[in-house]
């Protein structure tokens, strides 16, 4: 079983509609959505909910106003100023370290652990698909990305899955690790931008500090060719694997709109380089057996 | 000798979990007698940090040799701290792991062989 | 005032939007890039940076000479940041999160704290505009930690804009808390509006009067216009998606300085937005 995950550093590259036509071209695969506090991959693959769980995220401080004394103890010792002078905790500020709990002299605070979202398995007319939810103003997003793709792979090898193909968070933090560490490579989609190929060089950094081979594809390539051919250079320099370019074209919006993969909704010229980008990914993979 | 080795499952006959700190069970098993116990890890859906509660699981149940798939630096610093074998990269059932490993064939890592899972 | 400009889904113009609001002002104004991960405002502001600083998370270090073993550290710790491991104490900086508990409960004050660099912090100018951004560190997970120290740093006196990173969770709330107002910049196409739909909620919950910008206006569906209207949101401003636009991006370039009628456009955009806060 292989695992490829889809990021970009930089938002809006085109991450999701390209993983959207990955998981319509391959076989014997398997879709994760790790982009959990912003996912749009259900928009396009139609899933339906087979199963689903709660997502138990960290403890918050919750003060009972029965019992509280209002010494201050709390006040004192918090960090994170997240106990207002009327002893209510804000819980956007609290980090969940239990030190006010620890210190409470007369028991008053409670620390519940805390739902912060949901995930799912379903099924898509193509593949099966673990994805998730996560609250409004949640947090532990690292977490639940670890979540599903532990879930993705149980799954996977209970169904004799070949390739596990992992729709990636943007940035290069905690969520973004969570969803790279232990994968078998990592694509990287940029476009040719200055900020397309800044973001791409901090994420590039970040696959070699934890060891995961990557491949590089720029999206939207004809925007700046000038640019789009120092990206290439750049790649073939860091010995990373260039496994194609996709031209700008309107159907990728198209395709969204009509909440559908680029490959079921077009023939034209991004919808064969999709094709292409991806036969390169499959021969990289088998390669590395 | 104790071999602690991360399951998916509960018998010597289940497949082997991939992962160290998030697996979900440790197949604590005598090497000479192959009676074994089965321990829930606990630390499987902590926030952050599974590898090293984890790590001291193994610690208090007095193991002599952990056999998982991936180890990460955190939880290989706590089971080398207190002097406990690691082999990674096994993967397989259970008992034919074990079968591999009495003849010699699978050996200590030196380093941990993933980066470490940072939440 | 501290306006923010935030967006769910990534790659929507926000840096575009923040960048050009505030080189289009005619009064003392003050940049903020709280992005982080992928800080990208400089590209486009090109500022003369004149004070850089180390951003630094402190992190707990043992004395072996003091300890005791009792463990009281390890217990208090919901990090799994430090443990006791037979003689030894190992600590596990990245998972820190400097509460000091650890400090607090040793009872013979073996732990003392040491400085862990996660990040800059950089200060500098771009003509009128005070730019200041944070660049996270690659490999630090803890990217909220940074945002909040620059909030804690920068000056309140004159308008501050903020670009904030994008998503719904920690991070961006991060950026966008304490604003009076937040910009959600987006584009009508399903991904957009999904994520327009969880980031308004996000703003609602911390309680922030906010509208909407769309970009690349014609290249979708009227979905995004009906939300604004049923959720009462106002729509501050709308760009059409333009190559000209785009190739200006691609090469860093302002677009108040490639697109006729586009300065007149942010200072139209400014004037709404103060209308907005003051209703």
């Amino acid at each position: 079983m292989k695992e490829i995950t889809i990021v970009s550093g930089k938002g809006g590259t085109g991450k999701t509609s390209i993983v959207a036509s990955f998981a319509t071209v391959a076989k014997k695969n398997l879709l994760v959505d790790a982009d959990v506090d912003a996912a749009d991959l259900h928009l396009v693959m139609s899933p339906t909910v087979r199963y689903k769980e709660d997502f138990k995220g960290g403890h918050k401080a919750a003060i009972n106003q029965k019992i509280c004394t209002k010494c201050g103890k709390c006040i004192e010792r918090c960090q994170y100023n997240a106990i207002s002078a009327d002893f209510i905790v804000n819980s956007l500020s609290c980090e969940g370290c239990g030190v006010c709990v620890h210190y409470c002299p007369v028991q008053a605070i409670d620390f519940p652990q805390r739902t912060c979202g949901e995930w799912y398995i379903s099924d898509t007319p193509v593949c099966p698909m673990v994805h998730a939810r996560l609250g409004i103003a949640e947090e532990n997003s690292g977490l639940l990305v670890s979540l599903v793709r532990k879930q993705a792979r149980i799954l996977a090898e209970k169904q004799n899955i070949e390739i596990i193909i992992v729709d990636g968070p943007p940035g290069i933090g905690c969520p973004v690790i969570a969803a790279i560490t232990g994968a078998d490579a990592v694509l990287i989609v940029t476009e040719p931008t200055l900020s397309g190929m800044h973001d791409m060089d901090r994420i590039i950094d970040l696959t070699s500090f934890l060891n995961v081979p990557a491949l590089l594809c720029v999206n939207k390539y004809d925007l700046n060719r000038e640019i789009s051919d120092s990206i290439i250079n750049m790649a073939e320099k860091n010995n990373m694997q260039f496994v194609g370019s996709i031209p700008y074209d309107r159907d990728v919006t198209y395709a969204m709109v009509a909440g559908k993969s680029l490959i079921d909704f077009s023939n034209g010229k991004a919808a064969l380089a999709v094709r292409e980008v991806w036969n390169n990914i499959e021969s990289y993979l088998q390669r590395g057996d | 000798m104790k071999i602690a080795i991360t399951s998916t499952g509960k018998e010597l006959t289940s497949e082997m979990d991939q992962y160290f700190g998030r697996a979900l069970n440790f197949l604590m098993v005598n090497q000479d007698t192959m009676d074994f116990e089965v321990v829930k890890n606990n630390s499987v859906g902590l926030l952050q940090g599974a590898g090293i509660q984890a790590g001291k699981i193994i610690v208090d149940n007095k193991v002599d040799v952990v056999i998982t798939g991936n180890c990460g630096p955190k939880a290989f610093n706590v089971l080398n701290t207190a002097g406990i074998e690691v082999i990674t990269g096994a993967k397989g059932r259970i008992m034919d792991v074990i079968e591999d490993y009495k003849k010699g064939n699978l050996k200590p890592s030196e380093k941990p062989n993933v980066k470490c899972q940072l939440v | 005032m501290i306006i923010s400009v935030a967006s769910g889904k990534g790659g929507t113009g926000k840096t575009t939007i923040a960048t050009n609001l505030a080189v289009s002002m005619d009064q003392p104004v003050q940049l903020v890039d709280c992005d982080v991960e992928e800080p990208n405002a400089h590209i486009f502001m090109k500022p003369q940076i004149t004070l850089r600083l180390a951003v630094n998370k402190m992190v707990p270090s043992v004395d072996m000479e003091l300890c005791d073993l009792c463990e009281a550290c390890g217990k208090i710790c919901q990090f799994s940041a430090i443990t006791v491991i037979g003689k030894k104490v190992l600590t596990f900086p990245d998972m820190c999160h400097s509460c000091k508990g650890c400090m607090m409960v040793c009872p013979n004050g073996a732990i003392t704290e040491s400085p862990l660099e996660i990040g800059v912090i950089e200060k500098g100018r771009s003509g009128f505009v005070e730019f200041i951004h944070g660049c996270l560190k690659v490999g630090q997970p803890m990217s909220a930690f940074l945002i909040n120290k620059i909030k804690e740093d920068f000056t309140s006196d004159k308008i501050t804009i903020i670009d904030a990173p994008p998503g719904t969770s920690c991070p961006m709330i991060s950026a966008i808390k304490g604003s009076d107002f937040v910009l959600l910049v987006t584009e009508p196409t399903p991904f957009g509006l999904n994520d327009l739909v969880l980031a308004v909620k996000t703003v609602r919950a911390l309680k922030i009067p906010c509208g909407i910008v769309i970009n690349r206006c014609d290249v979708g569906d009227m979905k995004t216009h009906e939300f604004a209207e049923k959720e009462e949101i106002p729509i501050l401003m709308e760009t059409p998606d333009s190559r000209q636009i785009a190739e200006a991006y691609s090469r860093g370039e302002m677009i108040i300085e490639r697109v006729p009628g586009m300065k007149n456009a942010f200072r139209e955009l400014f004037k709404r937005i103060i209308r907005e806060v003051r209703k």
